[in-house]
This record gives C-alpha cells, sequence and structure tokens, in this order.
C-alpha cells in the first residue's frame, strides 16, 4: 500500500507522518499518536463520540482520512486539557453528573464549546440542536444541557428562556 | 496531642453524612478529560488482532470455506473455522431447571456447517491489525446453500413452518403458565372484558463501546487474563473457565471503563469467548473489537412482544381479572447462560400485580427464529409488563368513563396493605403507590394540563397526557438464576481495609459502568466507619483482587453490593475501635470515629487519629503485647427474606401529535419512584433519566426491521434510530422514601425503573391524545406512519 507524507500542528506541536491514504483520521490519531479521548463509535459519521477540531471547525474523525489533515492544525481533548480552554466546562460536566460511561465525553466536550464559541445568545432548545449529531446513550442528555447551559451563564451569554412549544 | 474541637466544630462533625449526599463522582474526572481506558485503548506486546467473517445469510448450509489464498495476505496469522474453534472450546447450552421443558441447542462459538441467522460468526481471521485482518477477508471464499428462514413469530410455531433445529422436534423454546384457574369463571360475571392487542419491537441497546475483549494467555503461567466490556467479571471468570477447560484460578478477568452496557454485556457471546481460545492457541494476546454494523448483527436483541391482554372489570371499575398470552420471538439459540427466556418468565410472574385482583392466567410462548441472538436488556420483561397493564388500565377508564388516575386509586394496592402476595405469586415487601401518585400529580399540576388541552385541541393541537403506575425487580436473591443451577452469584463480598496512613481501601465484587456503583460504595464506606469520602478509594473490576460477586444486572448494585459494602465498613468500625481502645486503654464501647478521628462517643474530644492507629498496628504491634488487629474486614451479603425486592413508582408522560405528519413531541415528563434510602440523589435522578431516555427510544424510534429472509434492515446508526438531544424532554424526577427492611441500608435498585415505565406512560399519553378521533394505538414503535394509518389519513 503507498503512503503519503504529511505535516501538520496536532495539539500545538508540528509533526511530521508518513500514512496510508485509506486510513481515516481517527484511526490514525488513536494508533499512531496514542491519542485515545476520541472515541470509535460507529464509523459512519453519524454518532460524534469521534470529534475533534481541525482549523477551529469540529469534524468527525471517521469521515476525514488522516492525509487530509495535510497543513492542517488539530486539536483533541488532550490538547484542550492541556491549554485549559475548557476547563469550566469539563468541571460542570463534573459536578453535574453529564457524562455516565463516558465513552461519548469528548466529543460532547468540543461540540459544546462549539456551541458556546458560535452562540453568544443560547437556550437550552438550540444547544439541543446543535448536539444532536452526538449519541449518549446513558445520560438522556438532560445533565449534558443543564451542565453547559450553566457554563454558558457563567461566561456571560445572553441565556434565552425557552419558548413553548 | 490534638486539642478538643470547638463547639461550632463539633455540631459539624455530628452532621458528616455522605450517604444521601450528591457529590460528585470521584471517578469522573478522568472521564471529562477523556482519559478512561476502555478495551480499544489497551495495547499489549504482540497483541493480534481479530476480524470475524460472518454469515450473510440466515439460515443456510457452508458447502464450502475456502481461505487458502488469505493466509498469505499481509500480516495474517491464523485463521480458524468453527471446527478448529470446536476443538478449542466446548459449545454453549443455556437452559436453566428452573424453566421447566425449555429446549435449547447447543451453540458452537462459531458457525459449524450451518449458519442459523445473519451476523453469526463463520471465519476467525487472526493479523497483526484489524485492517489486514480485514483486508484477508476479501481472499476468503464460503459458499452457502439457503435454506427456509423462520422471522414470523405468529406461524413459528405452524406444523408447516420450517424446524430451525429439527432435533427440538419444533420452534418452541419455552412455555409457561401462571393460572389461578378461575378467571374464565370470574370474566363471566364481570361487567366488562376488555381485550388488546399489544406489539413491542425487538430492539437492540447501541453500547457506543461495541463489545470488546482482550485475552492474554500466558504460557509460561498457564493463566488467561481476559480483559473485557462487560458487566458481571466473576461470571466471565467461571463461564469462560468451564468451557475453555481451565481451573477457576487460571483465569483473570478485569473490566476497566465500560463504554455502555444495559444489560447487552452481562451474557457469554460466541465471538468473544472464541477470541480467547484463539489467545490460548496462539500463546499471545488477542483482540476483538465489534464495530457497529456488527453490534447491531451480533449484540443481542430484545422485546419483540405480541401480547394480547384481556382484563375484567366490574362497572364501578374494580379490576377481577386479568388474562394474556405472550407471543415473543428470540433468535436461533438461548443465549449463554442466563438462557433467552427470563424477559418472557417476568412477564407472566409479574404484569398487572400492582393491582388488586382476583383471577390471574398468563400464558407465554418463546419461539425460535432466525433473527439475531436475544436475551436480556435493562429492565428485562418490565416495559412490556407495565405497558400492556397500563395501557389496559387507560382503555377500560376511557370505556367505563372513569377517571384514569380514580381507576388506578380504586385498584392499586393500597400503600399499607403490605407484605403480600399476589395472584401470581409475586411477594411484596412494601409499595407506595398511592404516595407516588399523589407526588406526581402534584408535580405536574395535572388540572392546568388538561385545561390547556382541551383549549388548544379547539385549535387543532392535539396533546396528551399518559400517567402510569409501575414496579421493577430490584435485589434478587438466588432464586433469580441459583436456584436453576446457574453459576450466577447473587451475592456481593465487600473487603475493607484501613491502610497505615488511615486510608480506606474498599474492594467490590461488582463494579462500575457508569451509575456512580464506585461512589456509593465510597459514601457508604465513608459513612460506616466515619471518614471523608476523599479518604476511601474503591477497587472494582477484577477477580483477582476482588471478593466474589455477581456484578451488575437486575438492579442490585446499591443494594446488595452496597449492603455488603456497609456490612463490611461497619465490622472494620468496630476493629478500629478496638484497636483505639487497646492503644488509649480504654473502653471501645465509648469512642467513635468521625471525620477520621477516634473521638470520645459523649464529649467528641479528638483520641488518636486513624492514622496515627494505622502507623501502630502496622510498624509498632509489638506496643500492643498480645493483641493482634486486624484492619482488613470483608462481608457477604445475598437477599433471603424475600426473593426480590421490588420497587414502585409513578411516571407521567405530556406529548403532542402533530396530525398532518404524525410526528411526536414528546413535551415532559414526571417520574417519581421510590428506591429506598437514596445514597445519592444525583445519581438516582440520572438513572431514572438515562433508563427513562432508553425506554422512549423503542417506543417512538427503534426498532431491529428484518425482511423474510431474515436480514437486518436498518443495522446502522443512520437507519436504526435512537433518542437524541433533540427530541428529548426534561424530565422531573421525584422521590419517595420507603427503606426496605430487608437490609440495614434500605437501599433498593434504580437503574431500571424508567425503561419499564417510559413506554407505557407514552402510549396513554398518546391514546389521550388520538381521543377526539376515537382511535387507540397499541403497536410500538409509533412511527409517523403508524400514527396517519391509525388516523385514515395513509
Amino acid at each position: 500500500m503507498p503512503t503519503i507524507p504529511i505535516r501538520f500542528k496536532l495539539n500545538g506541536q508540528q509533526v511530521e507522518a508518513v500514512v496510508e491514504p485509506r486510513l481515516h483520521v481517527i484511526d490514525f490519531l488513536r494508533e499512531e499518536y496514542e491519542l485515545s479521548s476520541p472515541r470509535v463509535g460507529c464509523e459512519h459519521g453519524v454518532c460524534g463520540a469521534c470529534t475533534i477540531r481541525v482549523d477551529g471547525q469540529i469534524v468527525r474523525g471517521c469521515l476525514m482520512l488522516g492525509v487530509q489533515l495535510d497543513g492542517a492544525e488539530v486539536q483533541t481533548l488532550e490538547g484542550l486539557n492541556a491549554s485549559s480552554e475548557i476547563a469550566d466546562l469539563q468541571k460542570a460536566f463534573h459536578e453535574r453528573n453529564s457524562m455516565q460511561c463516558g465513552y461519548c465525553t469528548a466529543g460532547m466536550l468540543l461540540t459544546s464549546q462549539d456551541y458556546l464559541q458560535k452562540n453568544e445568545s443560547c437556550s437550552r432548545t438550540g444547544l439541543r440542536e446543535h448536539l444532536s449529531g452526538n449519541y449518549c446513550r446513558c445520560t438522556g442528555y438532560e445533565a449534558i444541557i443543564d451542565a453547559v447551559m450553566n457554563v454558558a451563564s457563567q461566561r456571560g451569554k445572553k441565556i434565552i428562556q425557552q419558548e413553548e412549544v | 496531642m490534638n486539642s478538643p474541637l470547638k463547639p461550632a466544630e463539633n455540631q459539624a462533625l455530628q452532621q458528616q453524612q455522605w450517604i444521601g449526599a450528591s457529590v460528585p463522582r470521584p471517578n469522573g474526572r478522568r472521564l471529562v478529560e477523556g482519559a478512561a481506558i476502555y478495551i480499544d485503548d489497551i495495547q499489549l506486546p504482540r497483541m493480534a488482532n481479530i476480524f470475524f467473517l460472518r454469515s450473510p445469510y440466515a439460515s443456510a448450509r457452508i458447502t464450502k470455506i475456502d481461505y487458502h489464498a488469505a493466509l498469505s495476505s499481509k500480516g495474517v496469522i491464523a485463521i480458524y473455522t468453527g471446527e478448529d474453534i470446536q476443538r478449542l472450546v466446548a459449545p454453549m447450552v443455556a437452559t436453566l431447571a428452573h424453566f421447566v421443558g425449555m429446549k435449547a441447542m447447543p451453540q458452537p462459538c462459531l458457525a459449524v456447517d450451518q449458519v442459523f441467522w445473519q451476523g453469526e460468526p463463520v471465519l476467525a481471521i487472526v493479523a497483526d491489525s484489524r485492517r489486514h485482518a480485514e483486508d484477508a477477508a476479501l481472499h476468503v471464499t464460503v459458499d452457502y446453500q439457503e435454506l427456509p428462514v423462520v422471522v414470523d413469530m405468529e406461524t413459528a410455531l405452524d406444523p408447516a413452518t420450517h424446524v430451525i433445529h429439527p432435533q427440538l422436534g419444533d420452534n418452541l423454546c419455552f412455555t409457561r403458565k401462571v393460572d389461578t384457574e378461575n378467571y374464565d369463571q370470574i370474566a363471566a360475571q364481570a361487567d366488562l372484558v376488555l381485550e388488546r392487542t399489544f406489539r413491542f419491537p425487538r430492539h437492540t441497546g447501541v453500547c457506543l463501546e461495541g463489545r470488546s475483549v482482550i485475552g492474554d494467555f500466558s504460557s509460561g503461567d498457564q493463566k488467561l487474563t481476559i480483559y473485557i466490556s462487560h458487566q458481571a467479571p466473576h461470571m466471565i471468570q467461571d463461564c469462560y473457565a468451564r468451557l475453555l477447560g481451565l481451573s477457576e484460578s487460571a483465569v483473570r478477568v478485569i473490566c476497566k471503563d465500560i463504554g455502555g452496557s444495559y444489560g447487552i454485556k452481562t451474557h457469554v457471546y460466541g465471538d468473544e469467548l472464541a477470541t480467547c481460545a484463539i489467545s490460548m492457541d496462539l500463546k499471545r494476546p488477542v483482540k476483538f473489537i465489534a464495530d457497529r454494523a456488527e453490534s447491531f448483527l451480533s449484540d443481542i436483541h430484545s422485546r419483540d412482544h405480541r401480547v394480547k391482554m384481556r382484563m375484567a372489570f366490574q362497572r364501578d371499575g374494580t379490576l377481577l381479572g386479568i388474562d394474556l398470552e405472550d407471543l415473543l420471538a428470540i433468535g436461533p439459540y438461548s443465549v449463554y447462560p442466563r438462557t433467552s427466556v427470563v424477559e418472557g418468565n417476568q412477564i407472566v410472574n409479574i404484569t398487572g400485580q400492582w393491582y388488586s385482583h382476583k383471577a390471574y392466567r398468563a400464558t407465554m410462548f418463546n419461539v425460535f427464529t432466525n433473527m439475531g441472538i436475544y436475551s436480556n436488556y435493562r429492565a428485562v420483561g418490565h416495559p412490556v409488563a407495565v405497558g400492556v397493564t397500563e395501557g389496559m388500565i387507560d382503555a377500560a377508564a376511557r370505556e367505563l368513563k372513569i377517571d384514569p388516575i380514580a381507576l388506578r386509586r380504586k385498584n392499586l394496592l393500597k400503600d399499607g396493605a403490605f407484605p403480600c402476595t399476589t395472584p401470581s405469586g409475586a411477594k411484596f415487601e412494601s409499595m407506595t403507590h398511592h404516595l407516588c401518585l399523589d407526588q406526581i400529580m402534584q408535580m405536574m399540576d395535572l388540572s392546568k394540563l388538561r385545561q390547556e388541552q382541551s383549549e388548544l385541541r379547539k385549535k387543532g393541537i392535539y396533546r396528551g397526557i399518559g400517567i402510569i403506575s409501575m414496579i421493577e425487580i430490584t435485589n434478587p436473591s438466588a432464586l433469580f438464576y441459583g436456584i436453576g443451577g446457574a453459576r450466577i452469584s447473587a451475592q456481593d463480598g465487600c473487603t475493607v481495609r484501613m491502610d497505615p496512613a488511615g486510608g480506606i481501601v474498599v474492594a467490590n465484587g461488582t463494579g462500575e459502568q457508569g451509575q456512580g456503583t464506585e461512589t456509593i460504595f465510597a459514601q457508604i464506606a465513608a459513612d460506616g466507619i466515619g471518614v471523608h469520602l476523599s479518604n476511601v478509594k474503591v477497587v472494582t473490576g477484577d477477580t483477582d483482587s476482588t471478593p466474589y460477586g455477581g456484578g451488575t444486572w437486575a438492579s442490585r448494585g446499591a443494594g446488595v453490593g452496597g449492603e455488603a459494602t456497609w456490612q463490611a465498613a461497619r465490622a472494620l468500625r468496630q476493629n478500629i475501635l478496638t484497636l483505639a481502645g487497646v492503644v488509649l486503654e480504654r473502653s471501645a464501647q465509648i469512642l467513635d470515629i468521625r471525620q477520621d478521628q477516634v473521638v470520645d462517643l459523649n464529649t467528641n474530644e479528638i483520641l488518636i487519629s486513624l492514622a496515627e492507629l494505622g502507623r501502630i498496628a502496622y510498624f509498632r504491634p509489638d506496643t500492643l503485647g498480645s493483641y493482634q488487629a486486624e484492619l482488613c474486614v470483608t462481608r457477604h451479603f445475598v437477599p433471603k427474606a424475600f426473593p426480590f425486592t421490588f420497587t414502585n413508582g409513578a411516571l407521567a408522560c405530556h406529548l403532542e401529535v402533530d396530525v398532518e405528519t404524525g410526528f411526536i413531541k414528546l413535551l415532559k415528563f414526571w417520574a417519581v419512584e421510590d428506591c429506598g434510602t437514596i445514597l445519592n440523589q444525583q445519581l438516582v435522578d440520572e438513572q431514572m433519566r438515562g433508563g427513562l431516555v432508553q425506554g422512549i427510544g423503542p417506543t417512538l424510534y427503534e426498532q431491529c426491521l428484518y425482511d423474510e429472509r431474515g436480514q437486518m434492515l436498518n443495522g446502522n446508526m443512520a437507519d436504526y434510530l435512537v433518542p437524541m438531544a433533540f427530541e428529548m424532554p426534561d424530565i422531573e424526577i421525584g422521590h419517595v422514601h420507603n427503606p426496605t427492611k430487608t437490609t440495614e441500608l434500605g437501599a433498593k435498585g434504580a437503574g431500571e425503573a424508567g425503561t419499564a415505565g417510559a413506554p407505557g406512560a407514552i402510549m396513554n399519553a398518546l391514546n389521550d391524545a388520538l381521543q377526539p378521533f376515537a382511535v387507540e394505538m397499541f403497536d410500538m414503535p409509533f412511527t409517523p406512519d403508524k400514527v396517519l394509518r391509525s388516523l385514515g389519513k395513509i
């Protein structure tokens, strides 16, 4: 199988690698760099467990090929741990018990942070919609919504009360 | 020497109580850092990976397997057929003696000669990576000759239908009848005999972490270490040892973080067992991770019922009798070791038993089919038992023109009328149905909702309110499995020890799958001894280092594992006090442990710290004369007073039906449950919420769809719909506190009540919403097309 050399920035560090063209980002990051926070859940882009950040946008590691990372800036939850960028969100998740088995948690955190970064006004409905590509089989989602909305308040976002259906 | 505490601090000391506090899970921090360790995160030296080639047919004879070309594919280490595996590991036979008359065929790990369901493993390809094993599969040829397929439960027992296993004579796995033998007589005197037919879809658990295992056989030690994503480590140790021909002590089972389980991971699966057999054969670690597609086809499925239900009433609403016939479709085998008949067995044991009645007749037929393997999933049997009962109560209320709450109040077992034995033979210790109803009505402001409902109807908006009462089996005794010969422990053991620095280590045979089990064990031990929660470490999930236990099933972690923890902690506390008495030369009777210190029971004066006691006991025992300290205590607990401790509760659903599109929008859920002593309310609430959403799934969205050839049509996450954040309502939780007297702690289980109750609550709300159209729906999942069909719109 031919391989392709790539260079990219991973959690702040410039790295070089040689990848098989068929290798997905999720397998590449987990196997080559032992980054285990993004999880393999469905491998067809539905569950969101493999969510990572590429050039500031959240993407699914199972829908992108490793070679596509060439020249990109990649962040995983490991990188966010180191920068403390979402320490408030992680604390809120922990206190509100927004994770049970923990398998979806990295994807939930990254997608929640994406919602908070993109929205100055936050609502439970809007957040639920934003998270609807991330499956959680344990919590029923409410604890996740509660935690993220708490952080929205703490970060000074405008909180929109839910309109009646 | 420590000085005595000031009075204010004394007060705080006395109020210290971890049991009941909503403390965050200490083991949750690593989860929010993404640092949990699931099986796929474990890398061992020389580890090989397996890809199982699975049958594309539901029923076929294997006429040829040619894998010669695959052997030279890159990275391939070995390839095993079903026959090869059969030489390494015994087949599984899942029948139990208390299910009298049940039949099942021995199940090989991999198909031998014939396949019985789509997804059955046929060939194990072992390579240096999963990728290379999958590449090699492209060079394998398997020829099949298709055989007749059984997928329709309604005709599975017809003489004309193909018999899946001719050796068994027919497709009936198990039938059972519970009969008070007076139903016909009672029904003849009734004013109303209501009959309805209910359907509950076949569905599965969709754990985000697929089933996963690493078998690591050490030829030097002749020992097998199994890393497995599973709920019952000791059960795996016992089953794998026996099936692989090893002694129990040669098998160590380690369960680290588990990425969702919900009952899916309480079973022995052929592919997982084969992985360990292959590790023994190759004498190296071998990993198998089920991917999503194979999870849908090879995880156990559950439910899949058609229930014909009759209820006989007097005109005033008095319930006289219940008659049900449950037909359910399992797969081609009974799943080892719990079997595939517990679901139906629960249904005949518990349906309607929380209502007073005189006559009960319940019959169930478990039939084999060529659909996916089938066994216990969260709230085994309960969604069906609760759903049909509560659906009938509401239907009767409509028929008799009695308010559904009033009809419940009239017939529910009275809160004071316990203990009792019901017509089916179920034994109830104590329940609080009326209190739960009171509380839920208060929480939901029912009269306001009713008013809003009638106003909106005038505008063509159709909302419905559904309320149910329910029960749930928790804290199972050995009458659940042990009595039938299953080597599945109903008892749990817990070791609690104090280390030299005064730290407490709790090792329990039951572990954590995300519920917070380790947290409640720590809370129990902290209070049981008198130490700060941060001073307690909990060890679970390792058969080498924990006492024997049953693991997680039937909501037993808190009530059984928790009670063992309490008993051990209290015994250790006593031993610490005895040691303190020797050291202090005082009577242990007037000592207490508070906040990691031994204090004077009456004055709270701090006398000595646990750390100082630890130092003396471990490093200067020479100063204790002939006294030998014992700072490590093990206690075991098993429920004996009742076969099960039933919990109870009430659930309510508010929803809106779009009569133009058929879409159902859940607006709100309320739940009140009585799990006895609440060990950690936040954790209990989240069990309720998570369980409830798993009950919502198969009521509205989830179903394993099969065609007539036994092909699963929607075995992927895009087509098999599970609840997502956007569709889920907020869920308000209330509690009634009625501790069980069968234990000192008083805790009952809480993990399955939501799953048990949600389908009935949604069904009742839907049928309430549809009242203006005079239609009723009992065929789950309630998909938009079914709603529109009921309304005659398509």
